[in-house]
Order: C-alpha cells, then structure tokens, then sequence
C-alpha cells in the first residue's frame, strides 16, 4: 500500500501535466484560421460560466447564501470592482448572511 | 527586467483570491484524503506535483479502493481535458518569441483559475505574470491539503464555507466586465451558464463527470458561437 501510494500519484501527475504541457508547447505560431481563433477566444468564458453555474449555488452547502454570493459577485464585477474585491466581497456577503440567518 | 518584476508582482496580487479559494477547497481535499487513510505528507505531496481539485478528488476514491494505474490515467484524463482546451487558448495568448523553457513551467500553472486570470491579461501573456499567480496558489494548495489531513476544522466551519466562494466571485469578476462592453459575449455567457443548470438538471446527463460536463458544453457552445459570431482580425487593445 505504501509504495503504491506514490506510484499513484506520478501517475497522476505526469498524465496531468502531459496534458497541460503538450498544447503549451506544440503550437508556437499563432494560430490564423478565423474559425480555430474564434472558438478559442470563446472558450475560456464559456468554461468559466459553466463551471461557475450552478456550482456557485451549493458551494456552501446553503442555496439562500450561495445565490447570495453569485449576485453579489455579479453586482460588484458588473461595476467594475477587481478580482479581490469581487471575491472577498462574496465571501462577506455569505459569512454575514450565515450569521444572520443562524438567529432564526 | 522591470518587465519581469511588474508582471510578477501583478500575478501574485491577482493570484492572492486564487490562494485564498484554495486554501478553502484544498481543506476539504485534504479531509477527503485523510478518510482515504492517506497520510499529510503523500496528500501534500499530491497536491503539489497536481495542482487540480477534481483530478485529486477522483483519483483519492481510486487510491483508496485500489484500482488499476489505467483507471487512474483514464480517470485523469477525462477530467483534466478541460486544461488541454486551456492551454491550446493560452497558446495564443503567448507571444511567439517564448522561449520552450518558460512554457515548460507555465504548463504546470494552468488551473481553471490561473487561466483564467491569465487570459484577462492585456495583449500578450507575460510568462512573470503566470509564475507571480504560481507563486500563491501552488503553495495554497498544498498548505491546505496538508492542513486538513493535519487537522479536520483549523478555520470555524462558516468562514470554510464562505471561503469557498472565492473561486467562483473571481470567475464571475473575470467574465463579466468584457460580457458588460459586448452584447455578444454577454448572450454566449448567459447561454452557458442557462445550459449549464439545465445539464446538472437533466436525468442522465447530470451523472457525467464535472470534468466532462465542462469539455462537452465548452466545446459545444464555443464551436457553435465561432460559426455565428467569428471573431474579426481585430487589432487587440492594448488596455491598460
């Protein structure tokens, strides 16, 4: 068991990082095709909403906070604030509404 | 030289809420490897060479039941796609001129949050500025993870909880200021955030993996929003 654990683990690690490394480091030039270009600037917005939604919902185990939070971070980021602001400001929001909630 | 120096100083003020959210969620990564029976120093250890929530996750369940290296590799694989999509994107992003030895290290920085704080970058990518956000979130990881072998409750339950916002308020501070100046972006952000709780919905999509729930609406909604909306050769705005 205990030597295996660390086989596991490069294992993981190397197939991981392959997978990070390969594109990085095969494709130099920049890429012209409008389609191929276009699809990659779409992208990381898309995965970024989709991991955000409805995840950000339940991650803290309470939908009233956890929509909370999302709209929060909507209004702040909406408004021009930085990532820091935006993040803390969710978190407060959240940790305040635990707080208030936990008197009923 | 200065170059370097502010881009690094950038990357690690931006990466501080990436280190924050790790922090949190690597926590309870390092509880779940403790109820695998995996001590702090092979969790740590983990996490440090990996750097990815749900690869880890997985791969916990898989150590502790004693599946097969290819189980392993295959589980890694489908959930860590999404990093392939990732890194093929930042690719753009790099000038030509980076030189291989920078984009070896860079490769190993490519996290769902790394990335996307990188690509919020004006113009090109500066390699500092990717090694500045490393410089917080690596160490966040596996100080979490260690952590929560360590000790299952260090932080008082709430803040845990309010903390693992983090992540998801800096997606959402990344995503929207460009989504509020393009009409464009604004509708393909709201499809897929739509489509994405109408997938976690559904009966027998919602039993994939998050990992391949990402890749599948990614490319879908990206590869069909290029065919509607193709990007102009625009000359980039050099913000800022």
């Amino acid at each position: 068991m205990q030597n295996s654990i660390y086989v596991y683990i490069l294992v993981m690690a190397v197939v991981t990082y392959l997978i990070r490394v390969l594109p990085l480091t095969l494709i130099r030039k920049e890429i012209k095709n409008t389609y191929i270009r276009s699809f990659l600037y779409y992208v990381p917005y898309v995965t970024l909403a989709v991991m955000t939604v409805p995840a950000i919902f339940h991650a803290t185990g309470n939908i009233v906070t956890g929509v909370s939070g999302f709209v929060t971070a909507v209004v702040l980021a909406y408004r021009g604030a930085g990532l820091l602001k935006v993040a803390v400001g969710a978190c407060v929001v959240v940790l305040l509404l635990e707080g208030l909630l936990s008197f009923f | 030289m200065e170059q370097k120096r502010f881009w690094y100083v950038r990357g690690l003020r931006d990466g501080l809420p990436v280190g924050m959210g790790y922090l949190a969620v690597s926590f309870t990564l390092g509880i779940a490897a403790k109820n695998a029976g995996i001590g702090a120093a092979q969790a740590g250890l983990m996490s440090l060479l990996n750097l990815t929530s749900a690869g880890e996750f997985a791969a916990l369940a898989i150590i502790q039941a004693q599946g097969s290296y290819m189980e392993l590799v295959f589980s890694q694989l489908v959930i860590n796609l999404r990093y392939c999509l990732m890194s093929c994107a930042l690719s753009q992003k790099l000038s030509e001129k980076t030189p291989f030895f920078h984009r070896l290290f860079m490769a190993f920085g490519v996290t769902d949050e790394i990335f996307g704080i990188a690509v919020s970058t004006p113009k090109h990518l500066n390699p500092f500025y990717q090694y500045g956000a490393m410089s917080v979130a690596i160490p966040g990881w596996t100080i979490g993870t260690v952590l929560g072998v360590i000790s299952g409750s260090i932080l008082p339950a709430p803040v845990m909880r309010a903390m693992s916002l983090a992540l998801y308020g800096m997606f959402l501070a990344i995503i929207i200021p460009p989504a509020k100046k393009s009409r464009i972006l604004a509708g393909i952000v709201l499809v897929s955030m739509l489509l994405s709780l109408l997938v976690s919905m559904l009966p027998i999509v919602s039993s994939l993996s998050g990992g391949m729930k990402t890749i599948i609406l990614t490319v879908g909604i990206a590869g069909v929003a290029a065919v509607l909306f193709p990007v102009k050769e625009e000359k980039e705005t050099e913000a800022e």
